[in-house]
Formats: C-alpha cells, structure tokens, sequence
C-alpha cells in the first residue's frame, strides 16, 4: 500500500471511479450543451441567460463545475507524480510538485468560485 | 554486421559509451542474440551481460535490441535487426551496474510486495490442497512469468514510479495469487493494491503485452485485478 496526502481520496479505486464518473457527467453536459446550440436557430443573450436560469440546468451546470474540477485535479495530480521527480529535480522535486499543485489547486479553486457566481448569480 | 553495445564500467567509465564491433555472421545461419554476444565476448572478454540456460526459461538475459526488450537467447537476429545494424543496451529505467547488467533490486521489491506465495489460513489437509481442472486452467497464462522484467522496464508508469507501481511484471503475480482458488487471503491482498500507485498508474499502452517473450498478458491481468477491486470496493 501506497499512502499519499495529495491524491484525491486517498484510494486508487476512488479516485478511478471518479474520473470515470466525471467524465460521464462532462460527456452529457457536453451533449447537451452542443444540442441546445443546434437546436436554437436564433440564438441571443436572453435565449442564453433563460435556459441557463432554470433551477435543472443551474444543477446540472454545478455538477458539470464539480466534475471538472475532480476530473482535473486527479488528471493534474497523476501529471505531477509521474513527471515532477526526483530523477528530473533532485531533492527539489518536492518542493517543485508542491508549487505545481498549489497553483493547480488556485486555479480550480477560482475556477469553481467564479462559475458558481455566474451560474447562482451571486 | 555492425553491432552498437552500450557500455559502462564504473571503475574506468566517467559515463556510459556506446562501443560499435564489426561481428562476422556465419553465412546462412541465424543466430540468436546471445550468440552474437558470446561472439563479441570471445574478442572483448570485458564485456557483461548475464545468461544462462540460452533457451528462455530463465529469464537471465533481458536486453534492448534496436529499441525493443526481449530475451537475447530466444530472439533470433533475422526478428530485430535492420540494416545490418543491431543496438545492444540493457534493461531501460533500472540502474546500470555494468554494459547489460542492470541492478534488479528495484524490480524484486515490488514482486516482494505482492507477496508471492499461496497463503491460506484453514487447517492444512492430511495430502494436499486440491483444486478442479477449472480452478487450476485459471492459473494459465500467468504462473508462466519467469521475472525477467522485460515487461516492466518497457513501461512508462515503472520507469516514472518504480517504487510505488507494481509494474506489469509484479502485477501478473499478484493477479496469479488472486485467482488462485486455495489462497484465502483475497481481500487483504486487494486492500494492499487500493491505493493510487500500485496498480492504478496502469494507463493500458499494452507495452509490457507487446515485450513479453512468453506471449503473456499482463495488461488483461491488470484489468481483471481493477474488476476484482471495484466488485470489492462498491
């Protein structure tokens, strides 16, 4: 068994089933953001604004933010592990993946914030 | 034909070289790899690999030829070599003690971790423990591994992690112990596997499928091992 702080959940077998998960979800999001564009000849703001207004695709949208971010982050994590090492960076490469991670968390932090301001209007 | 053989002595060697030899090819015959190194060695007694048996059993003489792990005793030259021109370095992502010989300490480690021996916790019966020929035709195709690690030094995840992913190699053990039908010890030997290294830095390339000298399936293993932990975990 190999324990590490910084991954997801602790659990490879976790964090395996969520990025499955996730991607899942992103693939639908997906789907049905590309159908509503499709099928919405005169597309504007306020056509735009009304189908992101209603309660179903403001929770669909969240679920979309917090998949993402779970996607990234275990996507992000394994990037770190494999190529920030020792081998490349010496005794520095911890502190390298460290740097790497706490920018990596920043970003989807804000990322999560910001969308859910927009989506919740807050 | 023209042969490149890395080479390395600590003692002398600032670095790692590559040395090229001219090596006169019996005509008409094939040889295998190993024979054209017992041929260079018979000019240049200086120069190290490990080998034994010469008939791929026991794993002693894993080699990248032209870029492609195998066995140097069962790959025939007519298999590897390309325009008359023939690369020779060791195992890739393990330390180097010598020309070919690499130091395999890394790579034991995590066959040591999967615990490879039949663990069973019942009283022992009077004779043996008996399995039906269905539960033993489970065992094909992975009790056959003979550790020679060209699989596992073909891989990227081992190269990037090698001591804290199992690699192909230890893996295909751990799944021969987890199928075995007299081991008792399943769900221990999976809760060790569930973290996010030992097994799950598999990313499938099928590298370790594509060197495997006895045409075993390291990755299917792997898969089923994912199955064994999800049927378990959920």
């Amino acid at each position: 068994m190999v324990t590490n702080a910084t991954s997801l959940t602790r659990s490879g077998l976790s964090d395996f089933i969520i990025q499955r998960v996730s991607a899942l979800i992103l693939g639908l999001y997906t789907i049905c953001i590309t159908g509503f564009l499709l099928l919405t000849p005169d597309l504007d703001y306020a056509t735009w604004v009304a189908f992101h207004g209603g309660t179903w695709m403001q929770l669909f949208s969240t679920l979309a933010v917090l998949a993402l971010a779970a996607h990234a982050w275990i996507g992000m994590w394994t990037v770190g592990t494999d190529y920030i090492r020792e081998h490349y960076f010496g005794q520095r490469a911890t502190v390298f993946r460290s740097i790497y991670m706490v920018i990596c968390a920043g970003v989807l932090f804000v990322f999560v914030a910001w969308s859910l301001q927009i989506f919740w209007r807050l | 034909m023209q042969v490149s053989i890395y080479r390395y002595n600590p003692d002398t060697d600032e670095a790692p070289w590559m040395q090229d030899v001219d090596v006169d090819i019996p005509a008409g015959r094939d040889l295998m790899v190993l024979d054209v190194l017992e041929l260079m060695k018979s000019k240049d007694a200086s120069i190290s690999y490990r080998r034994s048996c010469r008939e791929g059993v026991c794993g002693s003489d894993g080699v990248n030829m032209n870029g492609r792990n195998g066995l140097a005793c069962i790959t025939p030259l007519s298999e590897v070599v390309k325009k008359d021109r023939l690369v020779l370095r060791p195992l890739p992502g393990l330390p180097v003690i010598r020309d070919l010989v690499v130091d395999m300490t890394q790579f034991f480690r995590q066959y040591e971790k999967i615990q490879p021996y039949l663990q069973n916790d019942k009283p022992a019966p009077a004779t043996e423990r008996l399995q039906s020929p269905e539960e033993r035709e489970k065992l094909d195709g992975l009790y056959e591994c003979i550790l020679c690690a060209c699989c596992s030094t073909a891989c990227p995840s081992f190269w990037w992690n090698p001591d804290k992913f199992i690699g192909p190699a230890g893996l295909l053990q751990a799944y021969r112990f987890l199928s075995d039908s007299r081991d008792t010890a399943t769900a221990a030997r999976l809760a060790d596997l569930d973290d996010p290294f030992s097994v799950f830095r598999c990313r499938g390339i099928m590298n370790c499928v594509s060197v495997c000298p006895k045409g075993l399936n390291p990755t299917r293993a792997i898969g089923h091992i994912k199955h064994m932990l999800l049927q378990q975990g959920t």
